[in-house]
């Protein structure tokens, strides 16, 4: 049970560890935990604005998965009309706020931007993109009413990006609005699951806030599909239901009932978000997190800014197959979290109910096959976090008869489900990708194709008794 | 080794890099740390009678930004010294005694009166000054009041002030002219009449830097009211090239010496400005911007590009471009030159096609095969340049002319031959129109 790579030697200090609160003053949290990249001011977004070369069919926009016209919104910080620019972002994309926080635009926007090709400097499209936002927030103005009330009323399931682009759409077509939302706020994983540097200034709260002052969507706070109600009794309520569930359920790691100590990554980064006071957050000082993706990138980072003395995340296949950007990777490196590589956990080691460290088999890749190496390493730890995907709750659907495709919601282009009258989009769709821009674009397509089916039924069929 | 060593006007100094007249030479404090830094030459802000002229104590100057915040333009309302006459000659006597290697040239602006500008002469030539410039430039202010570019506007009065000036001074005399004119060649003229010995060009250009949509005044302004100033700085080097070159290619004015001045900011506009035959230049508003500093990587790299070059002295390569300045009507229009885009150099921004499309000629593509592609569609191309210069990465778009007897696929004509306008049959006045070579191919 050694770990060779590092001499031999267990990895961390495991005399004494345990969970702690107040690792950190409260002074140095508000340092750790400030943003991640600051925002930009006036003179800073001329200049970066200028960069842009205003390109004809611009690759950026073709990256975008809601398709924000950049060149032009960022021709308008440029031209000094932030609050314009914010308007043609918000037009496509009505979380344009957030996506500028928390999009890997490495990947997406300023990945394909053409000065990237040129210079290896893209063009700072999301800190351009907050700055614009962040105008038109500070300025109050609100660009979108309701429509004119049409007597229809679509049901939507989660108040998360999806349900919020979708109804934020909706409402602005003149149709009637109720979310339901499990948890007693809304935004979804923006508010519960993102790290505490991209969202300062209660960004989540305040972009659900303006979508919802749009008008005509009401929330139902604290009502859990499968518990609260069911999709037959919404479809029978409503002439459409968008279902934007999300992924209720996470992995576990299948070893048995895990001792104190190992947590959810995701509850983690929830706790975290919604402590009032971080310091009280309690966090081991050696801790594993076990996991490839943005999930393990936000818990292990935000471990290592209260106080943990060590943290390492721990993947089992190669670095370069880590669904977290090379980019969130570094931002965990440079605050000091180690990432290891090739590793399966096999075993997890308590002392007392208390873990105590985890046992993982090398791996390597035959063709895209894991392969286990037979060997064991173990890596000490007092906090484990696990993080190694998320699913749909089974009782959310259950019953309902909805067709699934690898374990999420089967959706066609107009993100249609197999049930007439059912939408649906964000996480709990299959072939997403589990971006927060990718389900606003998801519940903006699926808005379309609801505007459009009650249209056409708007044609045929009388409205609804009471409606 | 190069030897930048410059004689203007008889004017000897070290390199050919002065300061032009403006408020970087107000006083000795500055001119003192402009030769520590290595300036060839200064001419003094320009000196007026006493009691001294008025400033306005908010802003004299206004610009206009490029991308980064860079000053491309830049404009004042400043007028001549402010200083008493005493003290500026006091200073220009121990600078010339402490600096006796450097040029001091002195420039003025009296009244149109004989004796106003015989009285000042006679004062300036007890400093030991180099030379006097005369102040026929400033558009702004002291044109108001019958001097500056109200002189420079109007031929007659240049030469009679010229004369006036040689025949009081043992000096070199320099005449500075103002591009506010339709053309620098009477001025120029004008000049040479009068019995200059140099002219130095050009002066600020009359504008209007921006309007303050809020107030809805001019901007700058001051207490609310706004005027016209002088322009300067990189975006007016283009109209100053064009004024040295033609005083350098007209019979009349080739002879003489010119200053080249406006919107110089590094060695290659010197060396641009020398190509067309000034013999020396001035800098201002780039020393303003960036600080005397700036001198050295104007030394440094002429030096260089000399050296490279092969020219030994400055007079090598002064006016070597000018002859090749003409009228468009002499203009080969069989020539033939086409856009090529190098596909490995493109990053692929689309400049070029969406110029092309929307405002020219439909001769680059945005698509082949499916993907994202520009090339150039020689059948519409009219070699315009159009897109070399919008393309933001250098050399990608290069215009690559047509050899003699290739096909030029827009016209399906071969090319060759070398016809003018004067010589071709669409012109109605051309005495004896000539045929394209390959005509009835």
């Amino acid at each position: 049970m050694l770990d060779r790579s590092f001499g031999g030697a267990t990895l961390g200090n495991d005399a004494g560890g345990h969970l702690a609160a107040n690792r950190i003053s409260a002074e140095q949290c508000r340092e750790n935990f400030k943003d991640l990249q600051p925002p930009l001011d006036s003179n800073q977004a001329r200049v970066a604005a200028e960069r842009c070369l205003f390109c004809y069919d611009a690759p950026c926009v073709t990256a975008c998965p809601t398709s924000i016209d950049i060149p032009l919104f960022i021709r308008q910080i440029a031209g000094g009309q932030p609050v314009a620019a914010a308007r043609a972002i918000l037009d496509a994309n009505v979380m344009g706020a957030m996506c500028a926080r928390v999009c890997p635009t490495e990947n997406l926007c300023e990945g394909a931007c053409v000065r990237e090709t040129a210079e290896s400097q893209a063009v700072e499209i999301g800190r351009l993109q907050r700055f614009a936002t962040d105008a038109a927030f500070a300025s109050g103005r609100q660009f979108y009413r309701a429509g004119p009330p049409t007597g229809r009323h679509v049901a939507v399931v989660g108040a998360g990006p999806a349900g919020l682009a979708c109804a934020h759409a909706l409402a602005r077509a003149g149709h009637q609005v109720t979310i339901y939302e499990a948890r007693d706020k809304g935004g979804g994983l923006n508010e519960y699951g993102i790290a505490a540097y991209k969202t300062n200034d209660d960004i989540a709260q305040r972009e659900l806030a303006y979508i919802l002052d749009v008008g005509g969507i009401h929330m139902e706070y604290g009502k859990t599909l499968g518990r609260d109600f069911t999709l037959a009794s919404l479809q029978a309520g409503h002439d459409a239901v968008f279902l934007g569930l999300g992924l209720g359920d996470t992995n576990g790691l299948g070893l048995g009932e895990p001792p104190e100590g190992v947590v959810d990554a995701v509850d983690f980064i929830a706790t975290l978000r919604q402590a009032t006071d971080k310091t009280a957050v309690p966090v081991g000082n050696n801790v594993l997190v076990i996991g490839g993706g943005m999930t393990a990138i936000d818990a292990a980072t935000q471990a290592k800014l209260l106080g943990a003395e060590c943290v390492t995340i721990v993947y089992r296949r190669a670095k370069t197959a880590m669904p977290a950007s090379q980019y969130e990777q570094a931002v965990a490196q440079v605050r000091g979290v180690l990432i290891r590589e090739n590793l399966m956990p096999a075993a997890i080691e308590s002392r007392d109910g208390m873990v105590s460290g985890v046992t993982f088999e090398p791996t390597r890749s035959d063709g895209g096959r894991l392969i286990g190496t037979g060997e064991r390493v173990t890596l000490a730890a007092d906090h484990v976090l696990t993080a190694i995907g998320q699913v749909l709750r089974g009782t959310d659907l259950a019953g309902s008869g909805l067709a699934l495709e690898k374990g999420r919601i089967a959706v066609d282009a107009e993100r249609r489900t197999s049930l007439p009258g059912v939408w649906a989009g964000g996480d709990c769709v299959a072939g997403g990708s589990d971006l927060t821009v990718a389900a606003v674009e998801d519940g903006k397509k699926a808005a379309a194709s609801i505007i459009a089916a009650l249209a056409a039924m708007a044609a045929v069929a009388p409205l609804r008794a009471g409606a | 080794m190069t030897d930048l060593r410059t004689s203007f006007a008889g004017i000897r100094s070290p390199n050919p890099f002065w300061l032009a007249s403006a408020p970087p030479t107000d006083k000795a404090y500055n001119v003192v740390r402009a030769f520590k830094a290595g300036w060839g030459g200064v001419v003094w802000k320009t000196l007026g009678e006493d009691p001294p002229i008025v400033n306005v104590s908010g802003p004299r100057y206004g610009a206009i930004h490029g991308a980064d915040r860079r000053v491309i333009g830049f404009n004042n309302i400043e007028l001549i010294t402010d200083r008493p006459l005493d003290v500026n000659l006091r200073e220009i006597k121990e600078l010339k005694r402490d600096w006796p290697g450097r040029a001091i040239v002195v420039s003025l602006m009296v009244p149109c009166e004989e004796k106003n500008w015989a009285a000042i002469i006679k004062r300036v030539e007890e400093t030991d000054a180099d030379g006097i410039e005369l102040n026929f430039g400033c558009p702004h202010g002291m044109s108001e009041r019958g001097m500056g570019a109200a002189v420079g506007q109007v031929p007659g009065y240049i030469e009679m002030v010229t004369r006036w000036c040689k025949a009081h001074s043992r000096m070199p005399v320099i005449v500075k002219l103002t591009p506010n004119v339709a053309s620098i060649l009477p001025p120029a003229e004008a000049c040479l009449r009068g019995g200059a010995d140099a002219v130095s060009l050009i002066n600020t250009v009359n504008a209007l830097m921006g309007v303050d949509i809020d107030l809805m005044a001019p901007w700058p302004h001051l207490d609310g009211l706004g005027t016209h100033g002088g322009m300067c700085g990189s975006v007016v080097k283009p109209i100053a090239l064009n004024m040295v070159a033609a005083i350098a290619r007209h019979p009349a004015t080739s002879a003489l010496p010119v200053s080249g001045i406006g919107g110089i900011e590094k060695w290659r506009d010197a060396a641009e400005f020398m190509a067309l035959g000034a013999r020396n230049i001035q800098v201002c508003t780039a020393a303003m911007l960036y600080g005397f500093k700036i001198v050295e990587e104007m030394i440094a790299g002429l030096s260089e590009w000399m050296d490279q070059k092969g020219y030994a002295r400055v007079d090598d390569f002064v006016g070597k471009a000018a002859p090749r300045m003409t009228e468009w009507q002499h203009l080969n229009l069989d020539y033939v030159v086409k856009a090529r885009i190098d596909q490995d150099l493109c990053i692929k921004c689309g400049r070029c096609h969406i110029g092309c499309e929307d405002t020219s000629h439909q001769a680059i593509t945005s698509m082949k095969d499916g993907r994202r592609h520009f090339e150039v569609i020689e059948e519409e191309c009219v070699g315009c340049n159009l897109c070399a210069l919008v393309c933001p990465v250098e050399n990608c778009i290069t215009m690559v002319p047509l050899q003699e007897g290739e096909i030029d696929r827009r016209t399906g004509l071969k090319v060759g031959g070398h016809r003018t306008w004067l010589e071709h049959p669409n012109n109605p006045l051309a005495v004896d129109p000539k045929p394209a070579k390959y005509a009835g191919d």
